[in-house]
């Protein structure tokens, strides 16, 4: 687990530090800086969320998890393993030291270390998740501005109307009613792919499909409209003027200052796709975190939970990170506005 | 062409009723098909839905059970319309408690500013998780079954209403009546509950109304992975799972309840934008009525007014040489508000010789800018450029070709009003500079960037090299304008389009890129095309001067003559209101009373009638003609010129119609 997510961010701010120094010749040090430092607070809350958690819900979580007819003993012997039985600060400390080691604990219930169980499965979400995340980006932004040019201007109603309705209609279909209709077409009826399971190449097509489809279509609706804002600039009017050829316009002139809202909303979509392979991996039995997370939810299996919820969690911020810094790189505006 | 505003408007408002109503009544009809279900199906499919049957164990879709049925033979159509009642009612408890928690939350960081920073932060710090996410958190706090993951769902709502309650309240306070209501002592419970909730109250509701549908979703999913409603009760959701499981015996169970959710996800969604909309429309019907208008721009090429200029004066051209733009009855149409169609550009004719400084000067909405556009082949849809003749160099600009272009974009350059907002924010100086080179005169990367060095050099831009790496929101606005000006010497100017380039910029900073066009021009021959309001700036630099008002060219003649002998009375209004002009200070500035006719007006006769201190009947009866007066290429559009002949005094042509306004 650490190492996927926690990693990146332990070592950072130190170099920024460091470069602070230079911060008066190069401003997007420090703006990076403060991406990371953002990254860290809000990490530290997620950490801090996930171990107040356990405490908040009613009851004694061991005897939750070991059920009504757990002797006494087994309890407090339970307890004392899982470290409950010590001062709240105390355990809290202990708690942090293990996420930054890596330690998450083990499961209530089969007694496996938590950060061997994440490491193994993990890996496996992410390769749903960054494939989609990749697909996403290539289907809605040509798709939105090729879109917006074709409709601007009150151009195109039929290409209006046709992308209107047919990106409303997918961003409506949740992903698992689309898996699960997926399943039922390709699995069940044609035979075209594997039913569940990791297994070579044509086991990621229908749950990349399914994760995809829905963000891809609500992207590009916003791609197209910030499209159009940007086609409408003088800016675009000027280029115009100085006859460059389209592929020029599109890409320079056009492309990187549609970027900024587009990734925003699109760093939102993109972080409900993380949470969407949950279901998704559910309906297709892809061995990722997201099918261990119900059933440890059911069984009240509280370490597991906190470390699914801080790696998917994790990984959102990261993600979201990541954005802006792209954002910072690619539209100069953000990068001032971050600064402030 | 009054005809055929008062023959759309009818369609017009047919048109929008069908356009907006279509969508909006198949959304409320669902909608009411959805409330009718959960109100009556458990009543109506309770016992199919309920009664087990061995015999029906498993079946497929058949007659009797057209989705087929369970595993105790319980009919599968029969438990989705029964679900409805579980998965709607649990959807919305969820907005409830979701719209409660965050719009108190959001409320209360508007009423303070201390606590709004606070809760501003663990707001989007929220906001930064997906909703699944935060609901699964919520629904290991609050426990699993239909109350826990209700909670769950309403939880991890919350962020988002209150982000925008707090967007609404942090705009409410700031308002006025707000402010003074604060002012008169009004604690700050009254203040929220009294002027900031009223005000925020239609936006969150819309804003509820659209997340029903997405409750409905986040709920499912809760229950299709077993968080959310427990057995023997079951939801959608819960169909769905268990119609996964059972896929291979019965492919249709997950079929009823995957269409009922993506059904109401799509009906809620809908109904909440309809409800948007029509809130939305009360609010902005002129746009609604644009957009609608929008779709009919070829109505444009129809209504067309016979050419009134005298073509006769006009195809002579003083020049002896060929003049490099021609420009013949130019026309530029859009599709108009009330489905007609408006005229920025009702008749324009003029020519630009080469090296010479041609001067357009109007009030805005005289349609100078949009003439312009029309020779900058800047015209788009809707828009529709007509014009008898409009030429540049050799290219005939009615039918480019893709040579065409080449050459236009090595050879017309233009600066615009705003050099903010004409520079890309997202692309380098130095590239906007090296791109038309590269791209028209095929020149390789480092010659370019050496000319555009050059370039810079030649405006007079301090350290053009660093210049060179900067974006255009780190130069001052004349910096801008002389890097825009910059980017014109690029190519192979020829024809220098400025339009009202001085007009955002400082006043000392006018005069520089004033002198700096008069500079580039004596340079590089090429002509100017100079468009301003102010006749004043337009005198200074031009050597020929058109004035327009209302779309057509009204005045045309040498600065000079043009100065001296005004013959329109438009012209003379201009002048002597114009305090640089040497107009007479110790008397008030002549006001022009009036509005000048909008693009959408059609008039039989002169345009400027209604505001001429000069106007008689005839000038409302027939439109007067560009003829030549006075001095040769001195061409007005007038029945009664202030200088008929020339010999009539400047002095009196000019201030007399002044002295009639002024007089009290």
């Amino acid at each position: 687990m650490s190492a996927t997510t926690l990693e990146p961010a332990g070592p950072l701010p130190a170099p920024a530090v460091d470069r602070a120094a230079r911060r008066t010749r190069r401003p997007w040090v420090r703006f990076v800086a403060s991406r990371v430092l953002r990254l860290v607070v809000s990490l530290l809350v997620l950490v801090t969320a996930t171990f107040v958690m356990v405490h908040l819900i009613p009851g004694d979580p061991v005897q939750a998890a070991l059920g009504e007819q757990a002797t006494p003993q087994l309890v407090e012997l339970r307890r004392h393993e899982l470290g409950l039985d010590q001062p709240l600060p105390l355990q809290y400390v202990h708690y942090l030291r293990g996420v930054v080691t890596g330690d998450l604990g083990s499961s209530i219930v089969t007694e496996a270390p938590v950060a061997d169980l994440l490491g193994t499965r993990f890996p496996n979400t992410l390769r749903l998740a960054l494939p989609a995340f990749v697909l996403v980006i290539l289907i809605a932004l040509p798709l939105g501005l090729l879109t917006a040019v074709r409709t601007r201007g009150g151009r195109g109603r039929v290409t209006r109307g046709v992308f209107v309705n047919v990106t409303g209609f997918f961003n409506s279909v949740p992903d698992y009613v689309m898996a699960t209709v997926l399943s039922v077409i390709f699995v069940v009826g044609l035979r075209l792919f594997p039913a569940a399971g990791l297994s070579g190449p044509s086991s990621y097509v229908l749950p990349v499909a399914a994760l995809v489809v829905g963000p891809a279509a609500s992207l590009s609706r916003i791609v197209r409209v910030e499209a159009l804002k940007v086609l409408d600039t003088e800016y675009v009017r000027a280029a115009k003027s100085r006859r460059l050829p389209r592929r020029l316009l599109y890409l320079r002139h056009v492309l990187p200052n549609m970027m900024t809202a587009s990734l925003t909303f699109g760093a939102m979509i993109l972080s409900g796709l993380v949470a969407g392979t949950v279901l998704v991996e559910n309906v297709f039995g892809w061995p990722g975190v997201g099918t261990v997370i119900s059933q440890a939810v059911i069984q009240k299996d509280f370490p597991l939970v906190q470390g699914v919820l801080l790696v998917l969690g994790a990984a959102v911020l990261l993600l979201n990170m990541l954005v802006d810094v792209m954002l910072g790189v690619l539209d100069p505006r953000s990068r001032i506005g971050g600064l402030e | 062409m009054s005809t055929t505003v008062a023959t759309t408007v009818p369609t017009r408002s047919t048109a929008r009723r069908r356009r907006v109503r279509l969508p909006g009544g198949v959304a409320l009809a669902l909608l009411l098909v959805f409330v009718f279900l959960s109100v009556a199906g458990p009543w109506i499919w309770g016992h199919a839905a309920g009664d087990t049957n061995v015999a029906d164990a498993n079946q497929a879709a058949s007659g009797e059970h057209c989705l087929g049925a369970d595993d105790l033979g319980r009919d599968l159509l029969a438990r989705t319309l029964y679900a409805t009642r579980s998965s709607l009612v649990l959807a919305v408890l969820a907005t409830v408690v979701g719209g409660v928690v965050g719009v108190a939350l959001g409320l209360l960081s508007g009423a303070s500013h201390r606590l709004g920073k606070v809760l501003g932060a663990v707001i989007n710090l929220l906001m930064a998780f997906p909703a699944l996410l935060l609901s699964i958190f919520f629904a290991v706090l609050f426990g699993i079954g239909s109350v826990g993951s209700v909670l769950a769902v309403g939880a991890s709502f919350a962020p988002g209403f209150a982000r925008i309650t707090q967007t609404l309240t942090a705009s409410a306070v700031s308002r006025d009546y707000v402010e003074a209501a604060r002012v008169l002592g009004k604690g700050p419970v009254t203040v929220v509950l009294r002027h900031v909730l009223p005000n925020i109250a239609e936006p969150v509701i819309l804003y509820t109304t659209i997340h029903i549908g997405t409750a409905i979703l986040a709920l499912s999913g809760l229950s299709f992975l077993g968080l959310g409603v427990q057995p023997p009760a079951y939801d959608w959701g819960r169909l769905l799972s268990d119609g996964l499981t059972r896929v291979y015996i019965t492919p249709t169970a997950a079929i009823g309840p995957a269409v009922a959710i993506v059904l109401a996800g799509l009906t809620f969604n809908m109904a909440g934008e309809h409800l948007a909309d029509l809130v939305g429309g009360r609010r902005r019907a002129p746009r609604t009525a644009v957009a609608a208008a929008t779709a009919r721009p070829s109505t444009g090429t129809d209504v067309r007014p016979a050419p009134p200029v005298d073509d006769a004066a006009l195809t002579t051209t003083d020049a002896a040489v060929e003049p490099l733009l021609e420009v013949q009855h130019l026309r530029v149409l859009y599709p108009g508000p009330d489905g007609g169609v408006v005229t920025p550009v009702r008749d324009v004719s003029f020519s630009v010789a080469p090296g010479e400084t041609v001067g357009i000067v109007g009030e805005s909405g005289s349609g100078k800018s949009m003439a312009t556009s029309a020779v900058a082949q800047l015209v788009e849809a809707p828009g529709a450029v007509h014009a008898e003749v409009l030429r540049f160099d050799d290219v005939d600009l009615t039918r480019r070709t893709a040579e065409d272009e080449r050459v236009l974009g090595r050879s017309m350059a233009m600066i615009f009003q705003d050099p903010g907002e004409a520079l890309n924010p997202a692309v380098k100086v130095g590239t906007h500079l090296v791109e038309p080179a590269v791209v028209h005169l095929h020149q390789d990367k480092a010659l370019a960037r050496r000319r555009a060095l050059d370039a810079l050099r030649a405006v007079a831009v301090n350290d053009p090299e660093r210049r060179f790496d900067q974006h255009q929101h780190e130069l001052s606005g004349g910096t801008k304008q002389r890097v825009c000006i910059a980017i014109g010497l690029m190519g192979e100017p020829r024809l220098l389009i400025a339009d009202e380039p001085t007009t955002a910029l400082d006043v000392t900073v006018q005069r520089q890129i004033l002198r700096l066009v008069a500079e580039v021009r004596a340079e590089t021959g090429a002509s100017v095309l100079f468009i301003s309001h102010d006749i004043a700036v337009v005198s200074e630099i031009s050597d020929r001067i058109l004035v327009m008002y209302a779309g057509f060219v009204v005045e045309e003649a040498t600065t000079d003559e043009l100065l001296a002998r005004p013959a329109h009375p438009y012209t003379g209004l201009l002048l002597a209101a114009s305090p640089d002009m040497g107009a007479d200070r110790s008397r008030p500035l002549p006001m022009l009373d009036g509005r000048m006719p909008g693009p959408g007006v059609d008039l039989p006769g002169c345009y400027f009638a209604e505001r001429c201190p000069r106007a008689e009947q005839d000038c409302r009866d027939a439109r007067p003609p560009l003829l030549q007066i006075g001095a040769p290429g001195h061409r007005a559009a007038c029945w009664h010129p202030l200088t008929g002949t020339p010999s009539t005094a400047t002095a009196t042509g000019a201030s007399g119609p002044a002295d009639e306004r002024t007089a009290p």
